[in-house]
């Protein structure tokens, strides 16, 4: 399936052959939007003639209409640095959303929240809990897909939590068990999808970092994939992203489920991993982590075009895409812009190549396929 | 008579206000967590804790109080780590579990033997208590082999040996393999514990195939679920068990829930603690009416 990749080819792309460059979604949130959101929550502590206050407990003039135009603000000047990285389908860096879960499980009724649970140390998440049957109630991304491509040049992908991570991580009060509880999810994931393509969306990516953790549930995450695409357009391009974890366990079944491009995280890994999907021969997109989203240093371009060679060892060119390994929003912001733009640089360097012939290794061969 | 006894696993999850100020005073990463070498301030969130986990509790009326094992940051294996800081009352891993959990490059094959004497030396150490819980996840979940259920289960018997209070072993997250539960039979402790959550079935199986120690203690409360047992839920499923297990006349019965409650949001945990006291509050009266 590679019929959906052309649409994003720029108008103004240098080179006979279009290596598609993407991100997964998240970025470093600017310091002033964490400080906006202390003063919408009130958790900032303010002195009056002397005397301390909890920013609780006295008006700080923070109205809701700032909150929403800092969101405003920081939507626009991350979807413009993805656009200035010369990313060629870009995001606004999911400054609208908290977390994966917490974000999502706000908007769906059926949902309840009981405070923050423990994940590991001294870490915490508003770990929701499911209590009623889940339902659509409100749109959860159109007003963030529609801002994101008024303010972009480029086309805009959408990151969705997909319905088995969500059922994953949520507590199960209602459905017999978690795989009901996503199929139920599925459902609603599919009508926000049909929403956001009549809203002009042409790239959707579902994220299913759980599927990591628990790789024998592949055959559920397929089943949710089924509903959460079906009637959507096939001019609709749909990823799968799912974290660093043991791929051997969920390949090569991954190539029965209903979408266009596969996305991996195997640079943190060093490529070790690589050969596990090249046996079957891999059938459909492979978007291919060439930046470490965990190590706080930029990647030379030169290293990033040997990690983009390694994806021809799998596709050819017109099947590969290029993108972070994971969300870069743990990284220093201006080490995360440095890897997008290395990536894109490197990224055209190869397809220069390409279109003169000089790479002939694997699948990038003129007449492999 | 078959005494009903509420208790918990321990494994408190931290009240609201501490997890946000332990984690800003503490930090975010591995390497901050906790080493024995604490602020005084620190000291003092975790003392506030352990009395607030207390008087709740009592509040509720629960029959065996725990201190919450706050300090257990990085749960099982949080022993391990500051071994002379330690103070935990009436909780312990088990030294199977421990030495899952552990990284084993110092001690060999010779693990097992030295995290049995390291949790026996703690327990003697311990201030009095009347019931000690010794928690072992890992003997259902990487559950040991042939020779090596049988280590584990001296193991047991060894730190159950430190102590002249009742000792009750919790396995969990389901049921334990019929040869590991019947090596287990073997350690002198008072009472084996049955995650009825997770598998009833298999574990009543054990039960009636094997017999099981003169108290037990059922895991009856789902440790990792929001949704609240109501005190009768959990009376019918005490009665269950004991319609279930025909052959046996049990001393004591610990009604608990089925693992660690840490994952829970305090709410629900509360919730929890009250539906437990509850449960066996009522039922004592039934008995005598």
């Amino acid at each position: 399936m590679t019929g959906t990749r052309e649409q994003f080819r720029p108008a103004d792309h240098p080179n006979d052959h279009f290596v598609l460059t993407t991100v997964v979604g998240s970025y470093p949130k600017p310091k002033w939007l964490n400080r906006a959101r202390d003063l919408d929550q009130g958790e900032v502590d303010v002195t009056v003639d002397g005397r301390s206050h909890s920013g609780a407990e006295i008006d700080l003039g923070f109205e809701e209409a700032h909150w929403q135009e800092a969101l405003d603000d920081a939507a626009r000047l991350i979807t413009d640095e993805h656009e200035r990285a010369g990313v060629d389908v870009v995001v606004d860096g999911e400054m609208r959303r908290n977390e994966m879960v917490e974000f999502f499980a706000h908007r769906i009724a059926g949902y309840e929240f009981h405070g923050p649970v423990k994940v590991w140390g001294h870490n915490y998440f508003d770990k929701p809990s499911v209590t009623d049957e889940v339902a659509y109630e409100e749109p959860w991304l159109i007003d963030e897909f529609e801002f994101t491509a008024g303010v972009a040049e480029r086309p805009v992908k959408v990151p969705i939590t997909g319905p088995y991570t969500l059922a994953n991580w949520s507590f199960n009060e209602y459905y017999e068990d978690d795989e009901q509880l996503a199929y139920a999810l599925a459902d609603l994931v599919n009508q926000e999808i049909e929403q956001l393509v009549e809203a002009g969306a042409r790239y959707i990516q579902i994220d299913e970092p759980a599927l990591a953790t628990t790789p024998d549930d592949h055959a559920i995450v397929g089943q949710c994939l089924e509903k959460l695409t079906a009637g959507i357009p096939d001019d609709v391009r749909i990823g799968l992203h799912v974290c660093y974890g043991d791929y051997s366990r969920i390949y090569p079944e991954v190539l029965e489920f209903p979408i266009d491009e596969f996305d991996v995280e195997l640079c943190n890994g060093d490529y070790e991993q690589l050969d596990i999907f090249t046996d079957p021969e891999f059938t459909t997109d492979l978007a291919l982590g060439v930046v470490d989203a965990h190590v706080a240093e930029v990647e030379s371009v030169e290293q990033i075009k040997r990690n983009i060679r390694k994806g021809f060892e799998i596709v050819p060119p017109e099947r590969l895409t290029v993108s972070p390994d994971c969300g870069l929003k743990l990284l220093p912001r201006e080490v995360a812009y440095g890897k997008m733009e290395n990536m894109v640089q490197a990224t055209r360097e190869i397809e220069a190549e390409l279109d003169r012939g000089e790479i002939t290794a694997g699948k990038a061969a003129p007449n492999a396929d | 008579m078959t005494e009903l006894v509420a208790t918990t696993t321990g494994l408190f999850p931290l009240p609201d206000w501490a997890k946000s100020e332990l984690s800003d005073l503490k930090g975010h990463q591995k390497d901050d967590l906790i080493g024995g070498d604490e602020s005084e301030e620190i000291e003092a969130q975790y003392d506030r804790a352990r009395e607030e986990a207390v008087e709740r509790q009592t509040t509720a009326g629960l029959d065996r109080i725990v201190e919450g094992q706050y300090r257990w940051d990085d749960m099982l294996a949080h022993p391990l780590a500051v071994h002379d800081a330690v103070e935990t009352r009436g909780i312990v891993p088990g030294p199977y579990s421990l030495a899952d959990l552990a990284t084993d490059e110092h001690y060999g094959d010779g693990l097992l033997d030295a995290v049995a004497d390291f949790l026996a030396g703690e327990i003697e150490a311990f201030p009095d208590h009347e019931t000690l819980y010794v928690l072992e996840p890992s003997l259902v979940e990487n559950a040991p082999g042939d020779g090596a259920d049988e280590r584990a289960s001296e193991a047991v018997d060894r730190i159950a040996g430190a102590t002249d209070a009742e000792v009750v072993v919790q396995p969990f997250y389901g049921a334990l393999d019929e040869k590991v539960h019947a090596h287990l039979l073997d350690a002198d402790v008072d009472a084996i514990g049955y995650d009825f959550v997770t598998d009833h079935e298999a574990n009543l199986y054990n039960i009636n195939e094997y017999g099981t120690t003169d108290s037990v203690a059922l895991g009856l409360v789902d440790g990792q679920n929001t949704e609240v047992e109501s005190p009768e839920t959990i009376r019918e499923r005490v009665a269950w068990v004991r319609e279930n297990v025909p052959a046996a006349e049990f001393d004591t019965v610990y009604v608990a829930p089925n693992a660690e409650l840490f994952y829970l949001p305090t709410s629900r945990f509360e919730a929890k603690l009250d539906a437990l006291a509850e449960a066996t509050t009522a039922a004592v009266e039934e008995v005598e009416a």
